[in-house]
């Protein structure tokens, strides 16, 4: 019986005095992509995937709608629709999208972009009632918010 | 003789970082601003009925029930790998095929949903759709259907709306987005 060879007695040690800058780089990069949410959602949302995704051309003229059933149990199960921090109904929303109007300016008004949140469970039928009021309450620009669907992207 | 330089101690740096990275790692989200971009009709109405006819052959109809069921021109589909040519073809058509449509102008692509119908089967249907024009607007502006979806983000450039403006040229996209019916809710 052969014996083991004895280790050889070299330190290994990973070089430790490059982790303040990696941790640094890393928490540069949190702090200049972070963005405080100002609202906790509180609607499912679970975004559905698509391939032909359109950037916003310019994030302050949007306005988000989430839709789809509450996360807690005691608003029901039923789908709701969360402007800023509240529930609203489908009634409200020309008030709604008034109230975000008077916040741009004049002249951007017009440009002001719904980006619809739907989870991707949430019914077309709520979505479409969405949709009648926005366009009576004129604000025709809608996106709806979808993930990068990274099987198609060959496209 | 050697002057001893005043240092600040650093071994505890990496801990504060750490910290601090843990804080916005825990408080980020990083914000998804993207999408399918569509535009409303404007209201309906009430005081003009008009009721538009349209020839039979120059509308494409996509059609989803409660259940996420697809019926394409009158056809059930199950794949929907196909549909994007069919589109492509049908607007490309030009009337060379008499049963499709007679020109891009007055080829329209009809989607119909129900009430029932999910939001994700939607979603991905209409990017199905709108994958079909931004196929032949990138052809026809001669670049990839990525490049020119970002050029139409950008249009305060003018060489990206150039490049917008070629590639929408004689083909407005014509999605119509119907009322939903009222089977499931």
């Amino acid at each position: 019986m052969s014996k083991f060879k004895k280790k050889a007695e070299v330190k290994q040690e990973i070089p430790t005095s490059s982790m303040p800058d990696v941790v640094f780089m890393l928490l540069f990069f949190f702090m200049v992509t972070t963005e405080m949410r100002k609202s906790s959602i509180k609607v499912k949302q679970q975004i559905p995937k698509a391939a032909q995704l359109r950037k916003l051309e310019r994030k302050t003229l949007v306005a988000n709608l989430y839709i789809g059933q509450p996360t807690e149990a005691k608003f029901g199960t039923e789908e709701k629709i969360q402007a800023n921090d509240a529930f609203i109904n489908t009634d409200d929303i020309i008030r709604w999208v008034n109230e975000e109007k008077s916040k741009l300016a004049e002249a951007e008004r017009e440009q002001l972009t719904i980006a619809i949140k739907g989870d991707k469970d949430a019914k077309r039928g709520i979505i479409a009632d969405v949709e009648t009021e926005l366009r009576k309450g004129n604000a025709r620009k809608v996106l709806y918010t979808a993930a990068d669907n990274a099987a198609a992207k060959k496209n | 003789m050697a002057r001893s330089t005043p240092e600040i101690p650093n071994a505890s740096m990496a801990d504060i970082a750490f910290l601090l990275l843990t804080f916005f790692l825990v408080t980020t989200t990083i914000n998804n601003d993207k999408g399918l971009s569509i535009g409303l009709p404007p209201p309906p109405d009430p005081n003009k009925n008009e009721e538009v006819k349209m020839q039979e052959k120059n509308i494409f109809k996509i059609q989803v029930n409660s259940s996420d069921a697809l019926l394409v021109e009158g056809e059930p589909m199950e794949d929907v790998s196909g549909l994007k040519d069919m589109i492509i073809a049908f607007v490309k058509n030009k009337g060379v095929d008499p049963a499709s449509s007679e020109s891009p102008e007055k080829a329209i692509v009809s989607f119909k949903t129900d009430r029932g119908t999910s939001h994700k089967r939607f979603v991905e249907i209409l990017d199905i759709i709108q994958g079909a024009y931004y196929d032949i607007y990138a052809e026809q502006a001669g670049v990839t259907n990525k490049e020119f979806r970002e050029a139409a983000s950008q249009l305060a450039d003018a060489e990206k709306k150039a490049i917008y403006e070629r590639g929408k040229k004689d083909y407005p996209m014509n999605i119509s987005i119907a009322e939903p019916t009222k089977v499931g809710n």
